[in-house]
């Protein structure tokens, strides 16, 4: 029993969470706003486009790269979404209309193919991650102009409005999905060999591929899985504002990139969890909510969260047993 | 007769390693112009002994006298910057300045140039680093040498990538700088430069002396007599096991080199395993055993050429996956880098390989991989507090027991092993032979690669060796002896 609390607080994921729960406690002391019904399910649906983006990042950095496209790709999949959906498609003089349930799998498709192609690049011809990925950041923006011609695409059906602003038993729809993506992903890395695999290929890649694991594979997978989990974040975003802006998502690899690492993942790979990040994700929410509320000034709010980000990669690199 | 000058002189050198103990007692000298030739298997100490007399390890027991302005070693992997000029290598870190306190790139190409002319090379000191061939780097790496003012030079293997012109090349400027009173140590496994280089030959086995002889008292057969010999653990061989079919069959195999110099890394190896049988594959540092083990797993995809038979059906050896699902297994020869997931636990290396034999309806049950981790744990004899320890955690020995496990749960019928035993214990070692005899009894195909000699000859049932990534003798275990197998691996020149 001793034994099973001892590793209970050797988790990684326990250091942030004494964190967010500290947070949560000091502001509904500091401020009478915040723990409120109203609050909380705003801060959720806040937090709930970054947490889709942020699991797929946390599966990316676990291989040991990092995905800076998403926020690209969540904006063309948005607009390729809002796009097809209203105004349909015209090939070649056939003109094809799309159902709200055909503008998704689109937008899901969009962000399948754009994942993928950073994968391709990764593994088939070794360009670092660092580097694929800012391509595409580049690539999928121009596209989402090329696509919008720059101005908005607004005007959007009630199914996809619900998606963004709709409740569902009591709890706003883009939560419902977050946390989906949330409980399958994170069954997913703990149960699934693929998962394990991923862990493995972070920890050390040659000896992974020594026994015999498809690296390559499980690689472009998980950098699909990032564009297909950025769509879906593109989805709700789009949803929310009933329109696809053409910069809609920029700036936002930086905030999952947050999330991942506050949550106790190795930038280096092979350690780390979605409980972390979905923890690091809560923990920039309720800090931007929280400044908001305590009147914090926009531009003190950026320097706070940076010393955030500083102190948790220190906190973690100090005190864990597994320094190299 | 030249003056008998001491350079350089190490008395009683003695240096431990975790578990090991490196040089014991070693005596060396450096004259003014001579040529020294340090011979010695792999592991013999020589490495650990230049580290320390050129300065690099200060960490050690016994007596240094340096009587030189300078001692410079030459590594086998050239230490220059490739995109730099030759003139920017030489005098890295050293440069001379402008009164401005710039660098003086005139003076200092100048200056390059006048010690290349020195050594008798046309080599432009302007030109980069990347563009000169190997033997002309060597050549850049003793002129930054020179201009340290180094007395006593050091040179590892320095021609083991140079062309046949390349070493008449160097041979000339070795023999030029000795007769100007340069010491030189002259690391080396072959014996045609020992006859046509060296004044004095020293010879290290296992960390000791075991002579030091002026070249023109001795002879080549000597040389190797002093170099094998070595202590043998205790293991001795089973004997007694029975070889069934053959397993696994290799026939010309190449590997172009995986650098993609467009050279064969590998030709024309051949040979085969039987159901319990034991091969081993001897051969100096270099030959390419590894890479033999490796193009045969599927790791050269694209780049190996030749027949590869499994039970007599050709071999998809296209990736390690396609390797490991036919029933190959690689204990690689760096089970730190290549073998174990560090930070993963023993449960998770032990079952990584066989992951998805674990899993139902794509869902891993964890209360069978314990079990199972927990049975080969218990066979393998690995040492732990618990099956949740990390691999980084465990010894040597253990964390090698822990790669064993992890392809003895794929069941493989050919298990390949890159030095098996490198930097365990005694024990440890023990066991591990002793856990091959007993997998070759289940009828398994083994195939041991081993740079220790009295190891590959105690394991094994037959023995090939490899020189510079070409066949050389295959012997059979009535014709095991340390001098004819060691010959088989020395380069040919």
């Amino acid at each position: 029993m001793n034994g099973k609390i001892r590793s209970f607080f050797a988790k990684p994921v326990v250091k942030p969470l004494a964190a967010l729960l500290l947070m949560a406690v000091a502001m509904t002391f500091l401020s009478d706003k915040f723990a409120t019904a109203d609050n909380i399910f705003n801060v959720l649906r806040q937090v709930s486009v970054n947490l889709c983006i942020s699991v797929g990042m946390t599966m990316v950095i676990l291989t040991g790269g990092i995905d800076l496209s998403v926020g690209s790709i969540l904006a063309l999949s948005g607009a390729v979404a809002a796009g097809l959906t209203r105004n349909g498609l015209a090939v070649g003089g056939v003109f094809v209309g799309f159902t709200f349930w055909g503008g998704i799998l689109a937008a899901l498709l969009t962000g399948a193919i754009l994942g993928a192609f950073n994968g391709l690049m990764v593994t088939r011809f070794k360009v670092p991650p660092f580097v694929a990925t800012l391509g595409m950041m580049t690539i999928a923006r121009g596209l989402t102009m090329l696509y919008t011609g720059g101005f908005p695409i607004t005007g959007l059906s009630n199914a996809f409005r619900f998606l963004g602003t709709g409740w569902f038993l009591g709890v706003p729809m883009p939560v419902w999905v977050a946390a989906v993506i949330i409980l399958f992903f994170a069954f997913y890395m703990k149960k699934t060999p693929t998962g394990r695999y991923i862990y493995a290929i972070g920890g050390n890649q040659r000896a992974s591929l020594l026994s015999g694991i498809r690296v390559d594979r499980i690689i472009l997978l998980v950098y699909t899985l990032a564009g297909v989990l950025s769509a879906v974040a593109g989805l709700l975003v789009t949803a929310r504002l009933d329109s696809a802006q053409p910069n809609a998502g920029a700036g936002y690899e930086l905030d999952a990139i947050a999330a991942v690492v506050i949550g106790g993942t190795s930038l280096s790979g092979g350690r780390g969890s979605i409980a972390g990040t979905v923890v690091g994700a809560l923990i920039i929410g309720i800090l931007n909510n929280g400044l908001v509320l305590l009147d914090v000034s926009p531009f003190w709010q950026q320097v706070i969260k940076g010393f955030v980000i500083l102190g948790a990669v220190i906190i973690d690199k100090f005190s864990s047993k597994n320094q190299y | 007769m030249t003056d008998e000058r001491i350079l350089l002189e190490a008395r009683n050198i003695r240096k431990r390693f975790p578990g090991t103990l490196a040089l014991d007692g070693v005596d060396f000298r450096v004259f003014a112009g001579k040529v020294h030739a340090v011979a010695g298997e792999n592991g013999a100490g020589k490495s650990t002994l230049m580290n320390i007399i050129s300065g690099t390890c200060t960490d050690f027991e016994g007596s240094l006298t340096v009587n030189a302005r300078g001692v410079a070693m030459i590594h086998q992997e050239l230490n220059l910057v490739p995109w730099m000029s030759v003139a920017e290598n030489i005098f890295l870190g050293r440069e001379p300045r402008t009164r401005a306190g710039l660098v003086d790139t005139k003076r200092m190409e100048r200056e390059a140039g006048s010690i290349l002319e020195g050594l008798g090379s046309t080599i432009d000191s302007r030109s980069p680093v990347h563009s000169l061939r190997v033997g002309e780097q060597q050549i850049v790496e003793i002129a930054k040498a020179l201009s340290m003012q180094a007395e006593v030079l050091i040179m590892d293997e320095p021609t083991s990538s140079l062309s046949e012109k390349e070493t008449e090349v160097l041979f000339g400027v070795v023999r030029d700088l000795a007769s100007k009173g340069t010491g030189i140590v002259y690391i080396t496994h072959k014996m045609a430069e020992i006859s046509a280089l060296a004044d004095h030959v020293t010879i290290l086995r296992d960390g000791r002396l075991i002579k030091e002889v002026p070249l023109k008292e001795t002879s080549i057969d000597e040389i190797i007599r002093c170099m094998v010999g070595r202590d043998s653990a205790g293991f001795t061989h089973g004997g007694d096991r029975t070889p069934g079919e053959t397993v696994l069959q290799v026939e010309g195999l190449s590997l172009q080199d995986p650098a993609g110099s467009g050279r064969a890394r590998l030709s024309g190896i051949g040979f085969e395993v039987r159901a319990g049988e034991i091969l081993g594959i001897y051969g100096l540092m270099g030959a390419g055993r590894t890479e033999l083990l490796e193009a045969i797993f599927g790791c050269y995809p694209g780049k190996v050429s030749g027949k590869i038979l499994l039970r007599g059906r050709p071999l998809d050896n296209s990736s390690t996956h396609s390797a490991v699902r036919q029933g190959l297994a690689l204990l690689p020869e760096d089970r730190k880098l290549a073998g174990l997931v560090l930070g993963m636990d023993i449960r998770e290396n032990v079952t990584l390989a066989a992951l998805r034999s674990f899993a139902s309806h794509g869902i891993v049950k964890e209360g069978r991989e314990k079990d199972k981790a927990g049975e080969y744990r218990e066979r393998l004899g690995i040492k732990s507090s618990s099956l949740r320890q990390e691999a980084r955690e465990l010894s040597g020995g253990n964390q090698q027991k822990v790669v064993l496990a992890k392809w003895l749960l794929t069941d493989p019928s050919v298990i390949l092993l890159d030095e098996p035993t490198r930097g365990i214990d005694i024990n440890a070692k023990n066991e591990i032979y002793r856990l091959l005899d007993e997998l070759a009894r289940e009828g398994k195909a083994l195939v041991v690669v081993s740079s220790e000699l009295p190891e590959i000859m105690a394991v094994c049932d037959r023995i090939i060796t490899l020189r510079d990534g070409r066949p050389g003798g295959s012997f059979l275990r009535e014709d095991f002896r340390e001098e004819s197998i060691l010959k088989a691996a020395l380069p040919e020149n």
